[in-house]
């Protein structure tokens, strides 16, 4: 397996959380992963975004210049990173804060209202859990508790052990918004 | 009448720290002065074995050659802060750096008051005889109004190059240091003082005070061009306006 | 085997080095290296070793000279423009033969230049950025888990040859996540003592540090005591990695990063029926000029990529000379060559 996603957004939306909790899991899963973040000024108050590379095989380049994968949490991740996505590729597009459906055809594309689907499971500070619990079900690389077990593990080396119910209902609620 | 030498008393001898390698300090020196008292305080308080003295760059770059004590040779300006590694490596070392007014005060400022600003627990000895002796008698920035050296050919003019610095006032607004004290040597009366005040600033160390800062006012005779007893004059009639003697700070 | 985590590059490069038993750490902030110093700060304390914040990258080093006088593991690591003030500090833990090791996350420059990943001070790496005739040994990981193993490596190279190690690497790699298996802790107890350390001069005769002396021909005896010391170096320490180069048609010469990526390409071009290899210096300096040489007596196009405008190149072309062709491609800025980039590079090149 040779999976690549770029989680982009707004600084704040949880892009950076997001990545390292795949990230995790693919570890855990037992694959070779890589997590690579835009970092700096970047990360204050701009957009941000991580690549995360998962693989059987060890991982040589943690950039990628086609991803299979893109989760856009707001229209200039989806402008920026649309037509980097590979041919048959998975694009999951935030529909609350993005108008326009994707350029591309040859892509499989999905356009949950994740910020809506967030404030129903709690707080619209899970949006990022929602798209990720929605990545995984489109793309079925690990099964969805292992990325509960990880996102617990990595809030809690966090220090933020009281957002784990929140966001594992935030992933269950992304994971059951959309259908293969 | 010949003295039979059995029965002559030793009342005066090379302290046991002091090593007997040739000095390089022009005759009228004041660093020799203080070498001795510096030895003669390491003997006293029986630290020579586990005292680490740091030379800096300037005359007394070859500092680490007059103490039977391990001694390290720093870059220029920076011995407080090789003084904070070593200290910090082992906090039972006796670490104490030996700097002239050109490393100290200039080139050395940031780690001259950031050492002292820490509070690190060493002795630092500031020799300060307004000029750069060992390139060639060129202004130092504790040099006086006025003053005539290599590089201020008409005398130090402070709209060009400022007034001199009181490094030691700068040190003594800060919280941490426990003694900071400015001293001469020009005569046996502060020769004295002056050997009270570094007993004082090892002692803080041994017992764990804290930062000792004991500036000592120098005479160059050689760049100032002077004889050495006109030098001392000087000291105590000139540049004493300037640098007023006594403690800035005594929290021991 | 260890338990597999998953951690930043500077995180593992700090834990590295608490586990390789470094006592003292100084260092000043800069971007991108400082959730190495942040690691430092939390756990140096925690177990009664010292982390100093220090005024300045001079203070830094001297800090280190200081410490490493003491004779104790040490460290200090920053980011280009930090390291470019480092220099008069390794200069003299060279010249004093003092083992010490200094991290630089390499970013873009000259000058402020960014915070992107860069390799653009090779040169000041390895040929001297400070004055004098020295070197310093020069570690180029190239993975997450791998700059762990070199951190490691560089504290016992450092004191084995009573010299300053750099660990070069880059922003990328201290942003970048990956899972790891920390090294084992060293025993520090168990480290031999330094003889010539002053740590007190206790029923001994003194100890000096320095890197002075006024007499030219004793000043020459101290130099050609270094010589000879980066000749054994030389001889003992240079370390590489070939992947596909045994039926190879063109190789690709890369360090650090880019050389990960190049890992990438070799597969991507082997698909499209391209033999391509790839030759990966890990030890900088001591640069693996011999074999790299025997590289090229059988593969006639050896490209170099790096991300800076040709600074490994010129070494690389000082060990090949007219043994093969060695064109180059390299980004500059902060700007990192992508896979589907220097596949293009190398296609041109394979003829």
């Amino acid at each position: 397996m040779d999976n690549s996603v770029v989680i982009a957004g707004f600084g704040g939306q949880g892009v950076i959380l997001a990545g390292k909790i795949l990230a995790q899991a693919g570890m855990n899963h037992g694959l070779e992963v890589t997590w690579l973040p835009s970092y700096g000024p970047e990360m204050r108050g701009g957009t941000a975004n991580c690549t995360v590379v998962l693989s059987n095989d060890p991982v040589g380049s943690p950039i990628v210049d086609s991803p299979t994968g893109l989760i856009a949490l707001n229209l200039p991740s989806l402008d920026k990173f649309e037509p980097t996505v590979a041919a048959n590729g998975v694009i999951i597009m935030n529909s609350s804060l993005i108008q326009r459906r994707t350029k591309r055809k040859d892509v499989r594309s999905f356009s949950p209202a994740l910020n809506d689907l967030a404030r129903k499971a709690g707080s619209e500070k899970a949006t990022n859990m929602i798209a990720l619990g929605a990545y995984i079900k489109v793309t079925g690389i690990i099964p969805l508790s292992t990325v509960q077990t990880a996102m617990t593990q990595m809030l809690k080396k966090e220090g933020k052990d009281k957002f784990i119910p929140l966001n594992k209902k935030a992933l269950q609620e992304g994971y059951n918004a959309l259908h293969e | 009448m010949p003295v039979d030498v059995q029965d002559m008393q030793k009342i005066f001898a090379r302290p046991d720290s002091l090593t007997d390698a040739k000095s390089t300090y022009c005759p009228g020196c004041h660093h020799g002065i203080l070498t001795r008292i510096i030895a003669q305080t390491i003997d006293e308080l029986g630290i020579a074995e586990r005292t680490v003295g740091i030379a800096p760059v300037g005359c007394a770059v070859f500092a680490y050659r007059w103490y039977r004590c391990d001694a390290i040779q720093a870059a220029h300006g920076r011995a407080s802060a090789v003084a904070t590694g070593v200290k910090r490596a082992d906090p039972n070392l006796i670490v104490f750096s030996y700097q002239g007014d050109g490393d100290f005060a200039s080139i050395g400022t940031a780690e001259s008051i950031h050492a002292a600003n820490r509070g690190e627990n060493i002795t630092v000895i500031f020799v300060n005889n307004q000029v750069y002796g060992m390139t060639g008698g060129e202004m130092a920035p504790t040099s006086l109004v006025g003053q005539k050296t290599t590089t201020t050919p008409q005398g130090r003019d402070p709209k060009l190059f400022g007034y001199p610095i009181r490094f030691s006032e700068m040190i003594a607004q800060l919280e941490a240091p426990v003694y900071v004290t400015r001293q001469a040597l020009y005569d046996t009366k502060h020769i004295k003082e002056a050997t009270k005040a570094i007993k004082k600033a090892f002692t803080n160390q041994v017992e764990k005070k804290g930062y000792s800062l004991v500036e000592v006012l120098a005479a160059c005779p050689t760049n100032w061009k002077m004889k050495p007893i006109d030098a001392n004059i000087h000291i105590a009639k000139v540049v004493k306006k300037t640098y007023q003697l006594g403690d800035l700070v005594n929290r021991g | 085997m260890g338990e597999r985590l998953l951690l930043r590059g500077n995180e593992v490069i700090a834990e590295a080095a608490i586990r390789a038993g470094c006592q003292c750490y100084f260092a000043y902030p800069i971007t991108p290296q400082a959730e190495l110093l942040q690691h430092m700060a939390v756990n140096m304390p925690r177990l009664g070793r010292t982390f100093v914040q220090a005024e300045s990258e001079l203070a830094a080093i001297n800090m280190v000279y200081g410490a490493a006088s003491a004779g104790v593991r040490t460290m200090t690591s920053s980011s280009s423009p930090g390291i470019s003030l480092k220099q008069e500090g390794i200069s003299y833990l060279a010249g004093s033969s003092l083992p010490a090791v200094i991290v630089n996350i390499v970013r873009g420059g000259p000058g402020l230049g960014d915070i992107a990943p860069s390799q653009c001070d090779y040169f000041q790496a390895t040929k001297g950025g400070g004055h004098g005739d020295y070197h310093m040994i020069v570690l180029g990981p190239s993975t997450v888990p791998e700059a762990g193993q070199l951190t490691m490596l560089a504290f016992e190279l450092a004191d084995r040859y009573c010299t300053p190690v750099m660990l070069l690497a880059d922003g990328m790699l201290g942003q970048m996540m990956e899972p790891v298996e920390l090294p084992k802790p060293i025993e520090i107890g168990s480290l031999p003592k330094k003889e010539w350390a002053t740590d007190g001069a206790k029923g001994r005769d003194p100890n000096i540090v320095l890197s002075f002396d006024l007499d030219p021909e004793v000043l020459k005896q101290m130099n050609l005591i270094l010589q000879k010391r980066y000749r054994q170096i030389e001889a003992k320490e240079v370390r590489y990695e070939e992947t596909a180069t045994g039926d190879a048609d063109i190789a690709i010469v890369a360090y650090g990063t880019v050389a990960r990526i190049a890992k990438t390409v070799v597969k991507m071009a082997r698909a499209e029926g391209i033999k391509l290899g790839l030759f990966r210096p890990i030890t900088l300096w001591p640069f693996p000029s011999q074999a790299l040489r025997k590289l090229s007596e059988k593969i006639a196009m050896v490209l170099t990529v790096e991300m800076s405008a040709g600074q490994m190149w010129e070494d690389v072309r000082l060990a090949i000379a007219e043994q093969a062709e060695t064109p180059f491609y390299g980004e500059m800025g902060g700007v990192i060559p992508t896979p589907q980039r220097i596949l293009s590079e190398v296609k041109k090149h394979a003829g």
